[in-house]
Formats: C-alpha cells, structure tokens, sequence
C-alpha cells in the first residue's frame, strides 16, 4: 500500500530524514520508535503533506499513485489521515460541523453521495458509542478549550468518521493517562481491517502493550536503522535507544 | 510564500459581481453644492418650505465646518464641488403600481437578486428600492398599510406623513451633528422612512435596497425609522454599486427611535463597490447611524457586515435616555487588498439600568486596515449602568493592520463597565489542519473567518445570515496568507 524510497527531507533549511527506506502492506500495524530529534514526526507530516517540510529526494507511492504529487487535500481525501501530535483550535467552528464537511469532501472524492444531517449524526453516534466518547465533544468548537486527552481522542473519533486507508497516528499516545490511552488504543484495535493500515509514530513502548504492531522501526538521525517485530519494542523499552547503532555510533566505532 | 498564503491571496481578489452600470437616462442637477442645487432639489422634490429651510439651515453650517481628520483612515481631498448631488432616472408619470417600474431598472434589481414582484420576494419581506438619489419601488405597501404600518420612501412620507416627519426629523441626528451628517441634511435626495405603531409587531423584514450606479454622483439618503410604543421592527439594508475609477461618496443618515418597550432590530450588509487591488476606485461610505431609545425598555439592535467600500468611516450608535432601555451592536468588518475601514460604535447610557453589549469582529487581508472605534459613555444619573464589551481582530496575512481605540467616560460609579479585546491571526497550522481532513483552502479559510464572525452572524435575519457568509467568502477571494 505504501512505498517509501530513499526518502530525503528537510525543514527549513536543516536536513532532517536522511534516506528512509519503508514498506507496509495493507492490513498492517507499523510503529516508528526512535529518540527525540530522530525525525520520527517529520516523517509523518511529510506524509502528510505538510507545507513546511521540504522532500529534497526519493519518492513516495501510496496504492501505485505518487503521493508527494498530490496537495494535502488530495492525500486526505485518497485515504490519507493524520492523526496531530498537537490538534489544532479552530474558534467558533461546531466539531460535528467540521467532520460532516472533511466527511463530505472525502465522499466526494471517493464517488458517494453526501450525507445529510440526519444520516450523519446517525453515523457519528456510532462511532462515538463505539469509542466510548462523550456527545458534548461534538457541539463544541473544534478543539478549543479541549484537554489533551479529549483532542488526542478528538483525533481517533475523526478518524473512526472518516475511516482512511492509512492512518498515521503522530505521538498520540503523548500526555496521555492510561484511561485515555486505552480509550485510543481501542480505537485503533477496533478499526484494524485487512483493507487498512497503521503507522504509529511514538516515542514510548507503551502504546504498544495495547495496540500490538506487526513491524517495529527504530529510527536515529533521519534514517532507518533497525525493524523487527514487536520483541524489538521491548528491547528499547528495557535498554533505551543508546545501544542503537546509529550512524553516528558507527562512525565512531 | 507558501502555497496556501498564494491560494490564500487569490481568494481575496475575487471579481466583485455587482459592478455593472444600467443603461438608463437619467436627470441630474448640475455639478456642485451651492443653495441654487439645494433649492434645486427641494423644488424637484416638491418640498414644503419647512424642509428647504432646514435643508439651508444645514448648508450654511456645513460650510463652517472642517472635514473629520481624526479617523485611521488615508484618502485624498474630496473635491465637494465635483460632486453631483441628484441623479434620478427620468421621470416617468407617478407609479400607480409596481408593474411600472422602468423595465431596464427592474432588471437591474434582479440582477442584483432583489426582484421588485411581491410573489417572487423572499416571503415576509418588504422592500424600498432606492436607484441613486431617488427610490424607484416599494413592495408590499398595501399589506403593511392594514396594521398601520407605513413604509415608503423618504420623498413619499414628506408628502403624506409630513408631522411625522417635521416631529421626528433630526431629532436623534440634528443638522449639526457633523461634517458628513450635515451636508447629508443639507443635500439628501430619499432613503426609507417606516413608521410601526403602537403595540404591532412588524409582520415582515422591512428591508431598503440601495444601488448607486450614475457617475460622478453621490449618494445621500435618509432614513427614518419609529417604533412607537410596545412596537417591533426588524429591518435590513443591503448595498451595491458599479466597479470605477473614481471614488464615489456615500453620505448616509440614519436615525432610529423607539419608545416605551419598542424594539428596533437594524441590520446592514454593505457591499459597496471596494475598489480595486491596488486601490483604485471604491465608495467612500462616510455614514452616520444613531438610535435613541427614547422609551423605558425600548431596545435598539444593529447589526453590521461591512465588506464593500473602500473608506468606511461609522459608528452606528445608541443614546440610551430611557430607564431600562438596551442597546446592542454586533459588527464584522472586512477589509481586503487597500480597504480601509475606522468603525464601532458609541453606547451613550443617560437612564438608569440601561445596558449595552458591543460585540465588534475585524477582518484584515491583503493591505487592508480595520479600526474598531467604540465610545461607552456613562452619564452621571445613569444608576446601575452596564456595558460589555469585545473586540476580536483577525489578520490574514502579514500585511494587513488592525487597530483598537476603545474610550469609556464613567461618571457614575455603580456603573459595570467590561472591555476583552484580542487579535488573532489565521495560522498555516489551522489551514493545514483542514487540509488534512480533506477540505481545500479556500473552504478551510471560509471556514475559519465564519467561525471567527459566528456570535455576529447569529443576529442577523436568517436569509441575510446566508447572504453575508457568502458575501464574505467572496471578499476573502484571493487575501489568504
């Protein structure tokens, strides 16, 4: 589903992703582990799409379409979603509001008709009664005046919504408690489908008690360095990421 | 620049769609301003000798007075003498019914959405349609009429409601009020005059059309509206005009009044012609709009959504005289590319307990400039007085301005007065959220303006509700940045 090819990328001016190297097949559940500084987030916004963050080489295909071709909208309404390390506040625009014209824009890419009202808050109750989510979120501007938990929850209740075919979750797992990481964690196990796939960029195993990823990356200075299974989460947890060989440990080896 | 501070900025450059000029033949009184053009006027009008007096009286004041020079505003001198002050389409026998309305305007006004048939209204509202200094129609007269309701043009009620007006005529706005507002008094051609009274609530949105669209001409109505009491209004002006080279003036008046428990709900979209993206042209809308409650309980509303003109200079206002009275002003202005726009409001408080809530959203795009300019005043006998108020600016952009002048006068000190103010700019970070989620720019940055104007336009009639999100969407064409 997605092909990543010696993948290069900067932000302004500074190299970031240095050559990364990935593959996932539909139905899978990847995490990208790595230290602070290690590129791991830039990796998701370039996926993204996000206007900052300049790919200075390499080449991205996502289902045999060249992805870094296509403008952020594109991307999300050809089954693209990130879920936002930090969701941002948009004053005075009603959440349900918001997700009825992002789920409108994606149908419309995808060929379906557009929901109406009633048929929308149809859906939407589903889906917040699945996550275990409160109503009140949906009348409430998007995001403001949020806690963290409730916009990291925002975040996986839009994606239940919008149900994409790659979802990247950008240190969702951050600034949570574990009642709102279970409550994230059930969100993704509850939407994992042979059709989809996950790439969960995180700092910490934990997430990874709950959500158990098929492929484990670690990344170091903006590349691949080590992937294996779902064992290798465990061996950072236990070791930290100072055993890893980074380029720069190799160098002066 | 990013891509979507570029998609931003052509946003806010869309075509401005009203800018036609309808082939009519039209009479005019010869350039200039002098008594003879006045004389001139109140003669075409057929005018009692009271109203020429007043109409002189505001002359030879006016020529006493100096130009306002305290806005934030920057325009060249205005040449008051290469003005023309009337301009009417020629004259035809009197309407005896609608259907007679010169098809050439008629056409005009559909053009502009504003079909002079009363089956093709929107239902439950009247409208006054005003063509340069004249009003060429009024809708649903007849209907209004059985309530006793009046509604017609300013020229008609001179002539078949003349104590009404000579009671109520500069009252709230005296011919000395300022600059504009007596030159206004001096030369103004028609406008609205509605009068509701005692105890009817006003079945319809009464509603006054404004178009200008000769050359060289400017435009000076008058509009007067009274809510006698226990009576309930809800009236709304819209305005266009054709796209020039050459700055046109709009030199409006208008004054409300409301007794014992009336209300008077007022609300304007104003979509004068801005002007081009390098500032060329637009309307200079120099406008005075007051309302006194008059009455204990009497509650004066305005609402506001000012995104036309190239220089908008207004402080629609309420003088709150009666105890218990409330007064209100909800406003969103727009200013995109070289628009320029010092507005806000003046909350006079004299009765005790009265109340005022200022609500006041700015826009800037492009080059733009937006001043919110609110008065609170607190006069020494207004017991238990209250007033809150919010200023919220939001900048598109980097080289745009916005500024806030906010003055309170409190003599009275069980008053309650509260000012929040903040100024916000539309982040890449919002807009690309949107994107993410599927939307494009130009529906993410609607929808974040929207957002930003919601508490505005939740006091606006539905239709125009509609009407001005739309509008502002189009002013927001090509500003994104």
């Amino acid at each position: 589903m997605l092909q990543v090819r010696n993948l290069h990328a900067a932000v302004n001016g500074r190299d970031i992703l240095r050559g990364i190297d990935l593959s996932i097949a539909t139905g899978e559940v990847h995490a990208i582990m790595g230290p602070n500084g290690s590129g791991k987030s830039t990796l998701a916004r370039v996926l993204a799409g996000h206007p900052e963050y300049l790919v200075t080489g390499g080449e991205i295909l996502f289902d045999g379409q060249d992805l870094l071709a296509m403008d952020p909208e594109s991307r999300a309404r050809a089954g693209v979603f990130m879920a936002f390390q930090y969701p941002v506040e948009i004053p005075g625009v009603n959440n349900a509001y918001f997700l009825k014209a992002a789920l409108n824009a994606v149908r419309a890419h995808r060929g379906l008709e557009e929901l109406d009202a009633v048929e929308f808050m149809e859906l939407v109750r589903d889906r917040m009664t699945r996550l275990g989510m409160d109503e009140s979120l949906l009348n409430r501007p998007v995001n403001e005046g949020f806690s963290g938990g409730e916009k990291k929850r925002n975040e996986i209740f839009q994606m239940a919504v919008l149900e994409p075919r790659l979802a990247v979750l950008d240190e969702t797992d951050s600034g949570l408690d574990i009642d709102a990481l279970k409550i994230v964690a059930n969100g993704v196990n509850a939407m994992r489908r042979a059709d989809r796939a996950f790439l969960l960029v995180t700092h910490y195993q934990r997430l990874l008690n709950y959500v158990v990823p098929d492929v484990v990356h670690v990344l170091a200075e903006g590349r691949i360095v080590r992937s294996g299974g779902k064992e290798l989460a465990f061996e950072l947890e236990e070791k930290g990421y100072g055993w890893i060989d980074t380029p720069a440990n190799e160098a002066s080896a | 620049m990013s891509t979507s501070t570029q998609t931003i900025e052509q946003l806010a450059s869309r075509e401005y769609k009203y800018g036609f000029v309808t082939d009519v033949e039209q009479e005019s009184v010869p350039r200039g301003l002098s008594e003879d053009v006045i004389r001139l006027i109140s003669a075409k009008k057929q005018e009692p000798q009271w109203l020429l007096d007043w109409r002189l009286k505001a002359y030879r004041i006016w020529l006493t007075m100096k130009e306002p020079s305290w806005g934030n505003v920057k325009y060249g001198p205005i040449d008051y003498q290469d003005i023309i002050y009337y301009s009417a389409p020629k004259a035809r026998p009197a309407l005896a019914s609608l259907d007679e309305v010169d098809p050439e305007i008629r056409r005009t006004f559909e053009k502009l959405g504003i079909p002079l048939e009363e089956q093709k209204m929107f239902s439950g509202v009247a409208v006054d349609a005003v063509f340069d200094s004249v009003s060429v129609a009024t809708t649903f007269k007849e209907k209004l009429a059985e309530l006793g309701i009046i509604f017609c043009s300013f020229s008609e009620a001179v002539r078949n409601h003349p104590d009404l007006v000579r009671k109520y005529l500069g009252t709230v706005v005296p011919y000395s009020d300022n600059f504009f507002a007596t030159l206004n008094s001096a030369v103004f051609s028609d406008g609205s005059f509605a009068y509701i009274p005692k105890g009817v609530r006003c079945p319809m949105e009464l509603s006054t059309y404004f178009r200008i669209n000769a050359r060289d001409t400017g435009q000076f109505e008058r509009t007067l509206i009274v809510a006698e009491e226990g009576a309930q209004v809800s009236y709304l002006e819209g305005c266009t005009a054709p796209m020039r080279d050459e700055n046109q003036l709009h030199a409006a008046v208008v004054e409300l009044v409301a007794l014992d428990d009336a209300t008077i709900k007022y609300s304007t979209v104003q979509n004068w012609y801005p002007g081009d993206a390098d500032g060329r042209g637009g309307i200079y809308n120099f406008v005075t709009k007051r309302g006194t409650c008059l009455g204990a309980n009497s509650k004066i509303t305005w609402t506001q959504v000012e995104t036309g003109s190239a220089i908008t200079w207004k402080y629609p206002g309420c003088v709150l005289i009666g105890d218990n009275s409330v007064g209100e002003f909800y406003s969103v202005a727009m200013t995109n590319n070289r628009q320029q726009a010092d507005t806000g409001t003046k909350m006079i408080h004299l009765g005790a307990n009265t109340k005022s809530t200022i609500v006041s959203k700015g826009i800037s795009a492009g080059h733009g400039q937006n001043t919110y300019r609110g008065m609170v005043k607190i006069a020494k006998g207004a017991q238990g007085a209250r007033n809150y108020s919010q200023c919220d600016s939001l900048l598109i952009g980097d080289q745009c301005g916005a500024h806030t002048f906010p003055y309170l006068e409190i003599k009275n000190s069980s008053a309650r007065v509260e000012h929040e103010a903040s100024t916000s700019k539309i982040g890449e970070d919002q807009i690309f959220y949107c994107r993410q989620r599927g939307l494009s720019t130009e529906d993410a940055v609607n929808m974040i303006v929207n957002g930003f104007c919601k508490e505005v336009f939740r006091h606006l009639p539905m239709e125009f509700a509609v009407e001005a999100q739309k509008l502002l969407s189009i002013s927001l064409e090509g500003s994104v940045g």
